[in-house]
């Protein structure tokens, strides 16, 4: 995830509450979340993962006129790849080539985020490392580091994320 | 009920139903809201023809927000201070899963009490779907607060 600049929005907030099936008053309605102990509408805590929105390049959505690796008149929009490892290209979390998942997430929560500031994002990478899968293939592991600040620059939110890219096929692997 | 934040001893867990019988339209409502769109979460011809797998499966992170509803609700609004895991095993449409949340260790600090919890997410088959680990901070003037669901 790349983008730089996140606007938290209310009506985000409300659909993505709805999305993980939480109806918290905190989540959507203006009125209770002012009079609750928070004092107005917040995220939940892992809304920032929607930041994703706001990356302009983001490859896990359809952009007009670039080929979309998802099913349309034929089961994959790209020549499907041979072989029973292989899997189309940006199927994780930052990867390219392989299989990739998410393996891990961990949020350092500095202060609650609020509907109606906008977080500024900075992204680094983390440690990255090799295990021998369970079943023989080799796995890849790559952490990524993301800051969520507010307008004063303090920090709001860290976020570390780890993705793992296999050389076959995930099912082989679980 | 009012709780005294002592009261959260360790070993006190707390368990909630965070989804029944998952439905592929909420993934996709998960996909919607939060921007990944990714075919193996959203297209059952993608993910069972090319993909090989038996079906669509849940966004590791539905999973994660799903269980930190669970937290949230125990602890209260606003007081997490962490919230971390690992995604044990793919969760599939139809799964139901329980989430719980189990006092590691409590600390009094200068302002805080601070409560640790282990955290784990199963299936109905009781396998983990997400393991981690929790932080929830209570100022002295919340330490006798409203704790939901106790």
């Amino acid at each position: 995830m790349t983008a730089s600049r996140f606007p938290i929005e209310a009506g985000h907030i409300m659909m993505f509450a709805r999305a993980i099936g939480d109806f918290n008053p905190v989540y959507h309605d203006a009125d209770r979340a002012r009079e609750s102990a928070v004092g107005g509408i917040i995220a939940p805590p892992t809304f920032v993962q929607a930041s994703a929105q706001y990356d302009p390049d983001y490859p896990l959505r359809p952009q007009p006129g670039v080929p979309w690796f998802g099913s349309g008149s034929t089961p994959s929009g790209r020549a499907p790849s041979t072989g029973a490892g292989a899997s189309p290209p940006g199927t994780g979390p930052g990867h390219s080539g392989g299989t990739g998942l998410h393996a891990e997430q961990h949020y350092e929560f500095h202060r609650p985020v609020r509907a109606g500031e906008v977080l500024t994002l900075t992204q680094r990478p983390g440690k990255s490392w090799e295990k021998q899968g369970r079943r023989g293939g080799l796995l890849h592991f790559r952490e990524t580091i993301i800051e969520y600040r507010g307008e004063d620059g303090e920090l709001a939110v860290t976020a570390r994320g780890v993705g793992v890219r296999t050389e076959q096929t995930v099912k082989d692997l679980r | 009920m009012t709780l005294n934040v002592s009261d959260l001893g360790v070993g006190v867990s707390h368990s909630a139903m965070v989804v029944e019988n998952l439905t592929r339209t909420q993934i996709v409502q998960y996909a919607g809201a939060s921007g990944d769109y990714n075919p193996l979460h959203t297209d059952e011809v993608f993910a069972t023809q090319v993909a090989g797998y038996p079906s669509v499966f849940a966004h590791g992170m539905l999973t994660m927000g799903l269980t930190g509803k669970m937290l949230t609700d125990y602890v209260g609004d606003g007081r997490l201070t962490r919230f971390g895991g690992r995604f044990n095993s793919q969760v599939w449409p139809g799964d139901t899963l329980t989430a719980t949340a189990t006092v590691t260790a409590v600390r009094a600090e200068s302002e805080v009490t601070v409560v640790d919890f282990d955290v784990v997410t199963e299936n109905q088959s009781c396998a983990a779907v997400f393991s981690g680990t929790a932080t929830a901070a209570f100022t002295r003037t919340n330490v006798l607060s409203q704790i939901k669901n106790l």
